[in-house]
């Protein structure tokens, strides 16, 4: 660390020097960030054996899911990550106005996703794909294209039910239309507990924002603004996985 | 340990390596590749988690206890994906009255 760069940084006592200090900071980041991919993991887990034991219900669940919507959402959080990591880099560099600059572009990115993912919400509604508050498959099925509705009519008459059922998959007794519901469960609750994790992330941001205006921090934020940067880039690696595993599970029908 | 600072010009090169894994993970769903679509999905994705870690999440510059700690998460998760993807999968294999 060059001399002017830590002159302007608080040592607290309890640490050798100011690498040591910023390490236990980031370390326990990253603690954290473990324990929060056990939380997602049991979901990713609890999808990828239903994906499984049911995945042609699974496939056509995901059909109904705006892929373009999705594919736009992703690119907007690879650019908010880009905005983090730059306002990361303004902070070492110690240019302030960046600073403030790219985290706000950061927390408008976060609103422009959670926006969108909003509007697809509501689209699911529309649809009446809510498990527990309007699910009507046969009413969302008749929303697409006649080969679809014909295809999933056979299903859900239920003529190989009973083939799957002897098939020692689990002998789980529901209709075909309740798994599809599975699907939907787990994809209110996956792209929930993200969403939640953005509503956190872009408190978050804001708070550290509002404290580098205010020139609260010590070494220009630095070490504060890295933390908040690796909370926001793992809300962006979930999405990563969800995005392919939610919208393209088989999308050439 | 010395602090390194990641250049700005590296960050935009990640960002388009980024948004060009995205292209291939929608050009991929589509493509005719069979049963691998999940395969080359999770690759894909994968591929991107890992850039966003080594050089958004500095991990690649960082300490050795910090890659400890970032790959003690994903060991977790392979753990728990594995058992309980092998109870499931394997219920019925044997033909055991009631089970």
């Amino acid at each position: 660390m060059s001399a002017h760069e830590s002159a302007d940084t608080l040592l607290l006592h309890q640490f050798d020097d100011l690498a040591q200090q910023k390490e236990s900071s980031t370390l326990g980041m990253w603690l954290f960030l473990s324990t929060e991919v056990m939380l997602f993991g049991g979901l990713f887990t609890a999808y990828s054996i239903y994906r499984i034991l049911y995945p042609s219900d699974f496939a056509a669940g995901s059909r109904h899911l705006n892929v373009m919507l999705g594919a736009i959402n992703t690119g907007v959080l690879l650019c908010s990550s880009l905005t983090m990591a730059l306002a990361v880099h303004a902070a070492q560099t110690r240019h302030r106005k960046n600073v403030l600059r790219f985290l706000l572009a950061t927390i408008g990115f976060g609103c422009l996703f959670l926006g969108i993912k909003g509007y697809e919400w509501h689209d699911d509604y529309e649809k009446g794909l809510v498990p527990g508050i309007n699910f009507n498959w046969e009413k969302a099925q008749a929303g697409k294209a006649n080969k679809l509705v014909v295809y999933d009519k056979e299903r859900l008459t239920g003529v190989k039910f009973d083939d799957l059922k002897s098939s020692g998959a689990g002998g789980y007794d529901q209709v075909p239309a309740g798994r599809v519901q599975l699907f939907f469960l787990l994809y209110f609750l996956m792209t929930g507990l993200h969403g939640l994790h953005m509503i956190i992330g872009i408190g978050f941001v804001s708070i550290v924002t509002f404290l580098s205006w205010r020139g609260w921090f010590s070494g220009g934020g630095e070490t504060q603004i890295e933390v908040t940067g690796l909370y926001w880039h793992f809300i962006d690696v979930v999405w990563v996985f969800l995005y392919p595993l939610l919208y393209l599970i088989d999308v050439r029908q | 340990m010395s602090q390194h600072i990641i250049p700005v010009r590296t960050y935009l090169i990640v960002f388009g390596v980024l948004m060009g894994l995205l292209v291939a993970t929608v050009a991929g769903a589509y493509a005719p590749l069979g049963h691998f679509h999940l395969a080359i999905a999770l690759l894909i994705a994968g591929l991107k988690a890992v850039v966003i870690v080594l050089y958004f999440m500095h991990v690649r510059y960082s300490s050795r206890l910090t890659w400890v700690f970032s790959s003690a998460a994903i060991l977790w998760l392979a753990i728990m994906l594995f058992y309980s993807i092998g109870d499931y999968v394997t219920r019925g294999w044997l033909d055991i009255e009631g089970k």
